[in-house]
């Protein structure tokens, strides 16, 4: 029985079977490989993507919840805020290996849709559950406030 | 006292053990002229040499040799063509090379194509100017005949030659055809610019390996073939077991599930896709035979090192008399430092496509050490090892895991694909097989003994190094000599300080155990047991831990020179509050000197937090200032894991950790503000990918001892 998903705005159907995780569905079934695997069980963020609107991890997410509702992946970040975020990670060259950062920015853009002037230690509590191993953490954190600086000056 | 660098001497015997292990010839055959020409076929681009390419649009396509996993290996080889070309960094883009060792091996290491030791740029800094260079010589020429003007009546400035009589001006793109048909100028007629006249070099350039923010960027987790299958392996519960037996028709039963394959050492299970794959890996019943597994605990390796340790090892490094200089000290200390297994745990599991065909094999990965690869794989296949191509991917990560001289998850692929020719095949490991797999930082046991003269300064220094070598039965097994293992003792064998009775030796205990270089290899725990107990020198001489290094540094100006600039802008002498703590360390690793300043606070039951770091490193002429600060953020938030959290151990051989959240690494909440100052070098330059991990550890160490009082000489730390 096929599962209709909403994927950056566009309605798709697939055939995977209702407990395979979102991630694989939009990784092999979709072709959507910019949300990445790291872990399999919510621990490193690498695979985090929007559930209307909310940072979620795909990699424990079945396929089945998602039903009816509204994914964003980083190939369909296009709010004002993941711009800005996207804007300010180039501009300080927060990427390294690069493989975490579509998790880092999913959870970063989430962050300031809902707080548009986070402190650090709200940075803390909503990047703390993404990894990064190249450590890029110090330029992860001032490309934030970068991009919070400039949705504030920019609204 | 003087210290021989034995750094570049490392890779001379690398060489030797890579051409003798492997049976390299000086000169590779010349079969692998196919894989050039199709980098050269691309999109109408004109190839000047190996590492230069120009379009009919004006892009200039520089060759990268070297894995990209991160350290800005592309960003600055481009540089170094872009800036010797003239060319405008806005029109320079990079691709990756093909496994050919002939044409882009790494010069430190011989006939051998790979990324390791720091050594990318250093290895570069000519070859790449040169290919600049000739490019723009070969530009210059045929705007010369195009236009019946004189070559020295040209200029290159920003990607455009023009004539400064009458003002003609073309870009790159015009002239690319023409010019690559021009005779290619010996190299000795090139003139390289002075570092006077650098235009891109010691810029902060943007970095050149892009599509890493909006998802774009292709790693090997990320290839998908025509007809591609997943592959899911199950691997023994320990090191070393064997398959004995397999029931396969729980998991051939599940939808999606092609072939169940057993490999010896490894069950693979293919699949249309990685959940199916992986579903039915876990559906697998399989017995082993485990009567050779590795069964010892982490407790039991420790205590044969301890055993080991007590006996005479070989020497490394022995200077004065230090037992009979012992006896007359005034003071003496001693301790032993524990270091555990390490993983890499980079945030892309391990992973690789590979297509086994009747011409050969193709794989696409994170390639780090081609030649290698090569001929592993063409050995499991008996072919050669040019018929094995090889596209390399950005990796996601190694710190040294992809560098792998047994190649084991690559032969794993490949082994899978031989079972299915034509069928390309991706090798996918979960977590759980990444961390368990092996291939560790290995554990090591560290004793050292000084004594303090009259002064309160070093008489003596003894040091013991016990562990397993990564590089016995490897091709890189050539890099010992005399019994030393260099990759064991660098750091301790090559301790700046003047000490006039020095001693280093070590023992092998070869546990069998699947072990690798990590990230500044013997320097991630030499770094810390000498930074470590120097510091407890200076603390029994009661004298300042950085004027007590600079005493002992007199001959060491480098070091020096880090030294003060990180104490100097950590504002050393600055009063802390109340419970926190500042420690320094210095080292030399990878002919590249850094110096850290760690200030950490303390709380309640042995929580504590490093709140900030002040890095000096000193690099030589430094490429890109901005991707060198880069590295040295990254190396610190890297060697910070393993003080604060990270650890394997082994519970009768079986792995205990399985994913991130029992083999903890730094979060964002750990990691502390950092600064990094760069020490203003001419000297040629070398590699930052290494060197900004092994102070860390140690500064830390020692701004705890400074906060607690206590030492801490086993990893991850406890503050009690």
């Amino acid at each position: 029985m096929p599962i209709t998903i909403r994927v950056n705005e566009v309605e798709k159907s697939v055939d995977s079977s209702p407990d395979t995780p979102l991630l694989w569905v939009l990784r092999d079934e979709l072709d959507l490989t910019g949300t990445k695997f790291g872990c399999g069980m919510a621990q490193c963020g690498a695979c985090t993507v929007h559930l209307n609107g909310q940072p979620i991890r795909s990699c424990v997410t079945p396929v089945s919840v998602a039903e009816g509702s509204n994914i964003t992946t980083i190939e369909g970040a296009a709010s004002k805020a993941a711009r800005a975020v996207q804007q300010a990670w180039i501009e300080r060259e927060v990427a390294q290996c690069g493989y975490c950062q579509s998790g880092q920015i999913m959870s970063a853009t989430a962050l300031l849709t809902s707080n548009p002037n986070p402190s650090d230690a709200d940075i803390d509590a909503a990047m703390g559950g993404n990894i990064c191993r190249c450590a890029t953490y110090v330029r992860i954190r001032a490309a934030i406030k970068d991009a919070a600086t400039q949705l504030v000056q920019g609204a | 006292m003087s210290v021989t660098d034995t750094n570049r001497r490392n890779f001379l015997k690398l060489s030797a053990g890579l051409g003798a292990g492997l049976g390299l010839a000086v000169s590779l055959p010349a079969s692998t002229k196919t894989e050039s020409a199709a980098t050269a076929e691309k999109q109408d681009s004109y190839e000047f040499n190996a590492f230069l390419h120009i379009t009919p649009d004006n892009q200039v396509i520089v060759i990268i040799k070297h894995l990209e996993m991160g350290q800005g290996v592309s960003t600055g080889l481009a540089t170094l063509v872009a800036e010797e070309l003239n060319a405008d960094w806005s029109q320079v883009r990079i691709e990756a090379a093909p496994a050919d060792a002939r044409r882009y091996n790494n010069l430190f290491w011989g006939p051998a194509q790979g990324t390791g030791g720091s050594t990318a740029i250093a290895n570069s800094f000519e070859q790449l100017r040169k290919a600049g260079a000739t490019g723009k010589a070969m530009l210059v020429a045929a705007a010369a005949t195009r236009w019946g003007v004189n070559t020295a009546d040209l200029s290159v400035n920003r990607g455009v030659v023009s004539h400064r009589g009458s003002g003609r001006r073309a870009d790159f793109g015009e002239l690319a055809e023409a010019a690559a048909l021009q005779p290619v100028p010996a190299p000795e007629t090139l003139a390289l610019k002075s570092p006077k006249d650098f235009e891109l070099i010691g810029q902060n350039l943007s970095r050149k390996d892009r599509g890493k923010t909006d998802g774009s960027a292709i790693y090997t987790q990320d290839i998908k073939l025509p007809g591609m299958q997943v592959a899911v392996v199950a691997h023994p519960p320990r090191f070393g077991g064997r398959v004995t037996r397999v029931n396969d028709q729980p998991a051939l039963a599940l939808p999606g599930v092609e072939q169940v394959i057993s490999l010896g050492n490894a069950v693979a299970v293919v699949a249309q896709d990685y959940w199916s794959a992986k579903k039915a890996r876990d559906r697998l019943e399989i017995t082993w035979d485990e009567s050779e597994a590795f069964k010892l605990g982490s407790a039991d390796v420790m205590a044969r090192f301890k055993a080991a340790a007590d006996q005479p090892g070989v020497v490394a490094r022995s200077e004065g008399d230090s037992d009979k200089a012992i006896k007359r000290a005034a003071r003496t200390l001693e301790a032993s430092f524990e270091f555990p297994f390490l993983a890499h745990a980079t945030m892309e599991p391990m992973n690789c496509v590979a297509l086994v065909s009747k011409d050969g094999c193709e794989i696409w990965n994170g390639a780090q050490l081609h030649t290698g690869d090569q001929y592993a794989v063409a050995g499991e296949l008996g072919i050669k090892p040019e018929q094995v191509k090889v596209n390399t991917l950005f990796a996601g990560g190694s710190f040294g895991r992809r560098a792998n001289p047994h190649s084991d998850y690559i032969l794993q692929a490949v082994r899978i694909a031989k079972a299915m020719p034509g069928t390309p095949v991706k090798l996918v490991w979960s977590r759980e097989d990444d961390t368990r797999a092996g291939y560790y930082r290995p554990a090591y046991l560290h004793k050292i003994r000084a004594a303090l003269d009259e002064q309160g300064l070093p008489l003596t220094w003894q040091q013991t190094i016990v562990g397993q070598s990564i590089v016995a039965g490897t091709p890189f097994e050539g890099m010992i000599q005399q019994g030393v293992d260099p990759t064991m003792v660098e750091g301790a064998s090559t301790l700046p300080y003047r000490i006039p009775n020095l001693h280093v030796d070590m023992h092998r205990v070869d546990l069998g155990l699947p072990v690798q270089w990590w990230r500044s290899v013997g320097h991630t725990h030499t770094g810390y047991s000498t930074e470590v107990f120097l510091d407890q020198l200076a603390q029994m001489a009661e004298i300042d831990p950085v004027e007590y290094r600079r005493r002992l540094l007199q001959d060491h100006p480098r070091h020096l020179g880090v030294l003060n600039l990180a104490a100097e802008k950590a504002a050393w002498d600055k009063p802390l509050p109340k419970g926190w703590g500042r420690g320094v360390a210095v080292h030399k690793s990878f002919n590249t000197y850094v110096a850290q300043v760690a200030e950490v606070s303390t709380g309640p039951n042995g929580q504590f937090k490093v709140e900030r770091v002040v890095c000096a490193v000193d690099c030589g002429i430094a490429i890109n200032p901005d991707v060198i600060r880069a590295q040295m953020e990254g190396g610190i938030g890297f060697g910070l894991s393993p003080v604060l959290m990270s650890e394997i151990t082994l519970d009768q051989g079986r792995v205990v950790q399985s994913n991130f959240h029992d083999y903890r690494v730094a979060r964002i909440t750990d990691m502390p503000e950092v600064e990094v100052h760069i020490v203003a070098s001419a000297e040629p330059p070398t590699g930052v990918g290494e060197p900004g991990t092994p102070p860390i550890a140690p500064a830390v160490a020692n701004a705890l001892a400074n906060a607690t009082g206590q030492r801490f000489h086993r990893l991850p730390i406890k503050v009690s």
